[in-house]
């Protein structure tokens, strides 16, 4: 049998005499001890509930789309439309990247960006949005963001087998460094995910969240290198450069598939680094916050 | 001895008053609060943080199979109290235990999303409940048959009737097996058949030796499925005992109210009611009703933004048993928009019209979709046989029923 335990700051002194009327020697019992100081990830119980977080990003998934004429088709538009003006406006004043037609160029920084563009718009929202849900039922509150990002996965895929499909137009074969893709498209995700837990656990307490999301996404944009190529910065430059964690993401991504030269180690180093440091101290912030949300929220 | 459950010790809950309704912090706020810190020294001319304890030092120890009604007045920290046992909130104080799985409903129909078909919805809205989707599989020819959907399985939930939606959320929720379930309220929704319905479902789950906990305005239904009650009131247990001690005591409590309540209004809803008054056909003021006297209820409420479909209700209970549910749009032949403002409205009883009793009011205001101010029990009073009635007999309060039948006898000889 399953056992929840919990209480608040005052909770340890009681717990002791208490305790004793417990059952501990039950294999399977669950304790939830009480929360002081900084939280825990809580990845077993996400793990526990798996089948809830499939349910809400199928749920994301099947939403998102409804009712529209174009359908998944979007998913390709937006960032088709995107490199349209990136190579009508921006494309002349930038040499053809290592022989790379620019739309091209640009398309293969486009389909991580816009994962990570659409996931933290999901995401930043996801709590407010589900707010019944936050104060009326108990699951880990991870799962909301999780889904949110989760549910652009698709698109990803779908962008990246468009890309495939206009390169062998254009001719451009994939290096070997195609093989590492999967693990890219990881590094994208959690890259989403990290940003997304950071601003969904702010959104509860600061709705200023919301508006701040598609500036700092402008922003964001052009601090990476998504319309032009990260080699216009050098030396130790590009470390600094690197702790925009998309950075890496996107110079990955044009590695892997357009067969361009591998990104500078010390770049992907810090990327990786700094998306680390995002995720643990996401992690940490949501969950600590997490045992107000239902009386914030 | 039954083995313990669920045990409660000094459980209190606390919440920062302001931060109960839907407000929430600026971060400019909090950016200037915290570069302002260092500057303010020892004196602390902030106002003082004002707090209320929802729930303030409760003990409680259930056994197995028990099935508890959580019976108080608005605001007495029954929800607090359920949405502390669901892990919802945290306690500020105190701990707590429960031994099993914890299943709640705290509302019928959470999750649920209108775009989504029947089908998708039971599988979220169970996933959400903590089913599995092994769980679900098995179960859902019996959710489809109990809420009587099976032919509406793959239309979106929008185009559901709200009856029909809330037929196919108590459904996948009834077939939540937890040994610990937490219900608040559920059998307010749906027609009066559906209403009986899941009355007997609860009282198919509260007798497969699960343990229950139940908040009810609804003596009639505590009373039913209940082994046994506590009172809540300002935060506090009051009485934990049999379930007639506790409605008792409940009715005790709430017909100490008077003729007239002054309320604040509050900013976070759209509607609040701030004034109600008893007042008899001349317009003086009691709680004091002869059978022969017209009883008129006021209610002042404030809107705070255009509202379509604005309803106020009253709901007379006799000793505990609704007798009137009544809208103030009743006589109207279309839901009136209100837009911001004051609004006083009557509600007036006609004379021999209710029996010799103890009666409570409680008053609501919403819209069809959202329930914005619920004010049970704020007012109550009584209505004695002071007159000898010569004209009409059937208002002896020793018969059954609650209200003076206005129904009229006609006999003829056929044989």
């Amino acid at each position: 049998m399953a056992r929840a335990v919990y209480g608040g700051r005052a909770a340890c002194i009681m717990s002791t005499t208490v305790q004793t009327v417990t059952d501990r020697s039950s294999a399977d019992s669950v304790i939830l001890r009480p929360s002081r100081g900084l939280a825990s990830f809580g990845l077993r119980e996400l793990w526990r509930y798996r089948e809830l977080l499939f349910f809400i990003t199928w749920r994301d998934v099947k939403v998102r789309y409804k009712q529209t004429a174009l359908g998944a088709a979007w998913a390709v538009i937006q960032p088709a439309l995107l490199m349209l003006v990136f190579a009508l406006f921006v494309g002349r004043f930038v040499p053809k990247p290592h022989g790379i037609p620019y739309p091209i160029f640009v398309f293969t920084a486009l389909v991580p960006w816009t994962l990570f563009a659409q996931s933290l718009n999901g995401a930043s929202g996801s709590l407010v949005l589900s707010a019944d849900l936050v104060s009326k039922v108990y699951f880990p509150r991870l799962i909301l963001p999780l889904a949110a990002t989760g549910s652009f996965i698709l698109d990803l895929v779908l962008g990246i087998v468009v890309l495939i499909i206009v390169m062998a137009f254009a001719g451009i074969a994939p290096g070997v460094g195609i093989v590492a893709l999967p693990l890219l498209a990881l590094f994208a995700l959690l890259t989403a995910f990290a940003v997304g837990i950071w601003l969904s656990a702010l959104n509860v307490r600061y709705r200023d969240v919301i508006y701040a999301v598609p500036f700092l996404l402008q922003i964001w944009l052009f601090a990476s290198p998504v319309a032009y190529p990260s080699t216009i910065v050098h030396g130790f430059w590009q470390v600094i450069y690197g702790l925009n964690p998309m950075a890496g993401v996107i110079e990955g991504f044009r590695w892997a598939l357009l067969g361009l030269p591998p990104p500078p180690l010390g770049l992907m180093a810090a990327s990786l680094g700094a998306m680390l440091v995002i995720l643990v101290s996401g992690m940490v912030y949501f969950r600590t916050t997490e045992r107000t949300f239902a009386d914030v929220i | 001895m039954a083995t313990a459950i669920a045990q409660l010790h000094g459980l209190s809950k606390r919440y920062r008053i302001g931060s109960l309704g839907p407000s929430y912090g600026r971060l400019t706020e909090s950016l200037w609060n915290a570069m302002a810190k260092p500057f303010r020294s020892g004196s602390r001319t902030e106002e003082p943080t004002r707090y209320i304890w929802a729930v303030k030092n409760l003990d409680l120890e259930v056994h197995e199979g028990d099935v508890i009604g959580v019976v108080g007045r608005n605001g007495a920290g029954k929800t607090t109290l359920l949405k502390l046992l669901a892990r919802i909130t945290e306690p500020t104080e105190g701990y707590g235990e429960l031994r099993g799985r914890v299943g709640s409903l705290l509302e019928v129909g959470t999750g649920f999303h209108p775009e989504l078909t029947g089908r998708e919805n039971v599988y979220l809205n169970g996933g959400v409940l903590g089913m599995r989707r092994r769980e679900i599989n098995r179960k859902f020819d019996e959710i489809v048959e109990f809420a009587e959907v099976s032919h509406f399985l793959d239309t979106p939930v929008k185009r559901y009737s709200s009856g029909m939606k809330v037929r196919l959320a108590f459904a996948v929720a009834a077939s939540l097996e937890p040994e610990i379930l937490i219900i608040d309220e559920v059998l307010t929704v749906g027609d009066a058949a559906f209403q009986k319905k899941c009355l007997g479902k609860m009282n198919e789950v509260a007798g497969s030796g699960r343990t229950v906990f139940f908040v009810s305005h609804n003596m009639g239904a505590v009373s039913e499925l209940c082994t046994r009650a506590i009172l809540m009131e300002k935060g506090h247990k009051l009485v934990d005992g049999s379930v007639g001690d506790v409605i008792e005591r409940y009715g005790e409590l709430i017909s100490a109210g008077g003729h007239n309540v002054e309320l604040e209004p509050d900013p976070s809803r759209a509607c609040s009611i701030v004034g109600a008054e008893l007042t008899d056909g001349a317009g003086s003021p009691t709680t004091s009703f002869d059978l022969e006297d017209e009883v008129r209820i006021k209610v002042r409420y404030v809107v705070l933004q255009h509202l379509r479909g604005l309803q106020i209700t009253a709901t007379l209970a006799r000793n505990m048993i609704d007798v009137v549910h009544s809208f103030d749009t009743d006589q109207l032949d279309h839901i009136p928009d209100r837009s911001p403002g004051t609004y006083e409205a009557e509600y007036a009883i006609p004379p021999r019209f209710l029996k010799a009793g103890n009666y409570t009011v409680r008053l609501t205001a919403g819209t069809p979709e959202e329930l914005m101010h619920d004010l049970e029990g704020v007012l109550s009073f009584e209505i004695e046989e002071r007159s000898e009635n010569t004209h009409m007999k059937g208002y002896r309060k020793e018969r059954p029923g609650h209200v003076i039948s206005l129904g009229t006898w006609t006999t003829t000889r056929v044989g």
